[in-house]
């Protein structure tokens, strides 16, 4: 390899895909017992099980790069929201089951393209993650898109909540192509996939479903920014508030 | 009843052969006549002195079964630790190669498929027939099942649901 990676910034984009994998699963969780019907109540947590686990396969990348002694559990449950660097869009309350369908099917086009991308990283161990989850993720999309086509086409109330979700989160996701300076080095070394041509990637695959299904695209609103730097919504404090608890109450609890 | 003594010997050396066939006897915690090996979940072991290493590497990501096969490995390996004199029985999750449904067995799909569960098609086949008669005329019910690694489905012909597990590659 000619350049030396800069470990600490790409250790830092280990805790962005893990914090938002984390994030994602922990909000599909809150699904279960409420799913709409039974299958599909066990899909929404099939699908947080696959996320919570590639949060940990990225969680022991960056634990493997860092020189403290923090293991992947306490990088998940240890550290406050301005430590997390997930995007805003994976920290958003689960809403109804539009909302959180919409969401899914925004976050799994853009793992997929995202995975595939990363499976060709110069950094092997990332590389080889990537490969792992993409077979995954995969099956995810396969099942979101289904059901934004499903839901946008079908009843009146159906259409209003599909619209609804849309212009509630369509400025998060810019936010997940985000990058700084540190960042686009790595991209320039080819240790991370390059976030603006993946941009442009994703808004034709999502723009060529939302036409097919009807729905509008919102023409303004306030695009969320600060994830990468640690600044959150409040909603993700209140969700680490409930998801450490065991751990900061019995430190080093077990089971 | 004769005395072998050369068989005697030869049993009690620690070889990597040996190893594998006590192993054998893990089976997936989920699939209880599949063999981890069957699974392509066993992948590599290594025999330094009296220490036993195994690489395994995990199907699912998230999948729970992991730690159960792990202390699974430790339990069948330590019961023979005095006949072969192991010391130490260490396991360890591998990060590669990236385990997908191609590396299961035809012996591993045929014990799924004996105890109900249609196995992942092969490259080129079509259908997913119904593991109690046969049929093809099935329905896929849920692409997410009982666990990460299986779908739902049902046979049209006779009625029966099933699972189905997933192409992972
Ligand atoms: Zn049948």
């Amino acid at each position: 390899m000619a350049t030396q990676i800069n470990n600490k910034a790409l250790h830092t984009y280990l805790l962005r895909l893990a914090d938002s994998s984390l994030t994602m699963g922990q909000r599909l969780a809150e699904w279960c017992g409420h799913g709409p019907y039974l299958e599909e109540d066990v899909a929404l947590t099939n699908v947080s099980l696959d996320l919570i686990g590639h949060a940990q396969i990225f969680y022991q990348l960056a634990v493997a790069l860092s020189d403290d002694s923090q293991t992947a559990d306490d990088l998940a449950f240890l550290r406050d929201s301005h430590e997390y660097r997930n995007p805003i869009i994976t920290e958003l309350p689960k809403g109804d089951f539009a909302y959180t369908t919409l969401k899914q099917y925004f976050i799994d086009v853009f793992s997929v393209q995202l995975y595939q991308a990363l499976s060709k990283s110069s950094y092997e161990p990332l590389s080889l993650a990537a490969q792992k989850a993409l077979m995954e993720v995969k099956y995810h999309l396969k099942r979101s898109e289904a059901w934004v086509e499903r839901l946008s086409l079908s009843t009146d109330e159906a259409k209003v909540r599909m619209q609804k979700a849309l212009n509630d989160l369509w400025f998060y996701t810019p936010e997940l192509f985000e990058t700084d300076a540190a960042l686009n080095e790595l991209i320039e070394q080819g240790v991370i996939a390059d976030l603006l041509a993946l941009k442009t990637k994703w808004n034709e695959q999502v723009k060529t479903l939302l036409q097919r299904c009807q729905l509008e695209i919102p023409e303004s609103g306030w695009v969320a920014t600060g994830g990468l730097a640690g600044e959150h919504s409040e909603h993700l404090g209140y969700m680490l508030a409930e998801m450490q608890f065991l751990q900061r109450a019995y430190p080093g609890c077990e089971w | 009843m004769t005395f072998n003594a050369k068989s005697m010997t030869e049993n009690q050396v620690l070889t990597a052969d040996a190893i594998y066939q006590l192993l054998a006897e893990v089976k997936d915690p989920e699939i209880p006549v599949i063999s981890i090996q069957d699974l392509g979940v066993l992948q590599q072991v290594k025999i330094h002195e009296n220490s036993v290493h195994v690489g395994i590497i995990p199907t699912y990501s998230g999948c729970p079964a992991m730690h159960a096969i792990k202390t699974d490995i430790k339990a069948a390996l330590l019961a023979h630790a005095d006949y072969y004199g192991i010391d130490r029985v260490v396991v360890e999750l591998l990060d590669k190669p990236v385990w997908t449904t191609d590396m299961i067995t035809d012996k591993g799909k045929a014990a799924m498929l004996a105890y109900g569960i249609a196995p992942p098609l092969n490259a080129g086949e079509q259908s997913i027939n119904c593991p109690q008669c046969g049929s093809d005329n099935t329905q896929c019910i849920s692409e997410f099942g009982s666990t990460a690694c299986k779908a739902l489905y049902r046979c049209n012909r006779c009625l029966e649901p099933f699972d189905y597990f997933k192409c992972h590659a």
